[in-house]
């Protein structure tokens, strides 16, 4: 379209320094919003597991003993919801999914996709590509403490460079796909990857 | 998962959409009624991003829920001035008939509901979490065929309701609508209806029986998103019927 209209009397309020962490369209903010499809599903410790699955068959699982006795990793991230807000130098511990797959005996990605799926019913789709080579995680700390059930506790997936939805709350299963198929939000009109410095919310974005 | 499927096929273009009306709802709360060249039509609960573009270039974006119904020509977008909120103030200070400013949507598949979707409605919101509840509303308010429908509106006084006029004419002319209100902080003299926090026992009073297998709708802050989801689902209503939108404490 041509030049979008000027609004006057508009102007930015974020300060002189517009970060060159804030990828387009995004604003900076001190709180940490909630954004869920659902309600806040409360799960017990004791009932949690994590499985890797590949065409129905399992390639590990793990109880939250288990899961907790793995490699752990801290990562520090600025993350990006697709609904605008930013929140930077957030700090976050789990287990990579490269420590997963050593875990699961794998030592390759089984198939090119995975499809993460989570209590509720949520899905969401990645490419493996964005999940090795320490790009992705399941988290079960956020600022040193256990994650509140809110902010998807007790275990997320954790894939900062790609907008937050990615990051799906109460993960219970990976499953590894042949072909990229799209999860919840995906297949009602958000972006198949997501990444916010290109600035893909949307589908065709 | 997906009963919406609204999903876009191609690219949502920025669009112009330029303000035919400002509606003063309350105190904080202005409407923006704009006309969109083009728009090709939405779903009752669906969302717009807009843009604002400064003299210096500066943009910044926002999302805001749809208030109208798919049947008008209008597309209404219902926004709360935010302490501090540069989008709000200006929307709020700045913004006169006849601007016009970047919008582009609609967009979300998933927290929609039309007539066809059936069930009884049941909408539990508060403050202007009744955005996207009122063009649920006000579809189905344009429908002949009309279930039966509940909004539980939490605000903090009668005041501060949002489309109050509206939605009490709207029940007045429909028995099978029910609007009650809970107001938290002030009540007008003589208000015998209930004047405190969305609790268990207010939701198994007003709400539809999970047997009636309602489609719910939950709106609002955070705190009372996750309070009033968490109670509907101990009163035996099933996770997946119940459909939650939260506003965040920023939006700006």
């Amino acid at each position: 379209m041509d030049d979008p209209p000027i609004s006057r009397g508009f102007k930015s309020r974020q300060g002189q320094t517009p970060s060159k962490r804030l990828p387009p369209g995004q604003y900076a903010t001190a709180d940490f919003p909630v954004l869920s499809a659902g309600p806040t599903p409360h799960l017990r410790l004791d009932d949690w597991s994590l499985s890797l699955e590949h065409g129905g068959s399992l390639l590990g699982t793990w109880s939250w003993a288990q899961f907790e006795a793995l490699p752990q990793t801290t990562i520090a991230a600025d993350i990006h919801c697709v609904t605008k807000w930013s929140k930077l130098g957030t700090t976050w511990q789990g287990v990579t999914f490269d420590d997963l797959l050593r875990a699961a005996g794998l030592q390759q990605p089984a198939a090119p996709y995975v499809m993460a799926h989570c209590e509720g019913g949520y899905t969401t789709n990645l490419a493996v590509a964005d999940l090795i080579g320490g790009k992705g995680a399941v988290v079960t700390r956020y600022a040193g403490s256990p994650i509140e059930p809110v902010h998807g506790g007790p275990a997320r997936l954790f894939v900062p460079h790609l907008y937050f939805w990615k990051s799906a709350k109460w993960l219970r299963r990976l499953s590894f796909m042949q072909a990229n198929e799209p999860g919840f939000w995906e297949s009602s009109g958000y972006h198949i990857r997501g990444d916010p410095w290109r600035e893909e919310r949307y589908d065709g974005d | 998962m997906t009963d919406g499927t609204a999903g876009p096929a191609r690219r949502l273009e920025w669009q112009l959409a330029e303000v035919r009306d400002i509606v003063v709802e309350t105190p904080r709360v202005k409407s923006l009624l704009t006309h969109v060249t083009g728009w090709r039509g939405h779903l009752p609960g669906q969302h717009v991003d807009i843009r604002l573009t400064a003299e210096d270039g500066y943009q910044a974006q926002r999302s805001y829920s749809i208030a109208s119904p798919p049947e008008d020509e209008l597309i209404e977008l219902t926004v709360v001035q935010v302490d501090n909120g540069e989008v709000s103030a200006y929307l709020h200070g700045e913004l006169r008939r006849g601007d016009r400013f970047e919008l582009r949507g609609p967009i979300g598949g998933y927290f929609v509901w039309t007539t066809s979707s059936g069930g009884p409605l049941q909408l539990i919101c508060a403050g202007s979490g009744v955005a996207p509840l009122m063009a649920m509303l006000r579809h189905r308010d344009r429908r002949a065929a009309r279930g039966p429908a509940l909004l539980l509106y939490s605000s903090r006084s009668l005041e501060e309701v949002i489309y109050r006029e509206e939605l009490e004419t709207m029940a007045r002319r429909d028995r099978d609508l029910r609007v009650v209100y809970t107001l938290t902080s002030k009540q007008p003299e003589g208000w015998t209806g209930y004047r405190r926090r969305i609790d268990q026992a207010m939701l198994a009073e007003s709400c539809f029986p999970p047997e009636a297998n309602p489609r719910s709708f939950v709106c609002g802050p955070t705190p009372f998103v996750e309070s009033a989801s968490r109670l509907l689902v101990e009163l035996g209503h099933d996770p997946l019927s119940i459909k939650t939108e939260r506003f965040g404490p920023t939006g700006g």
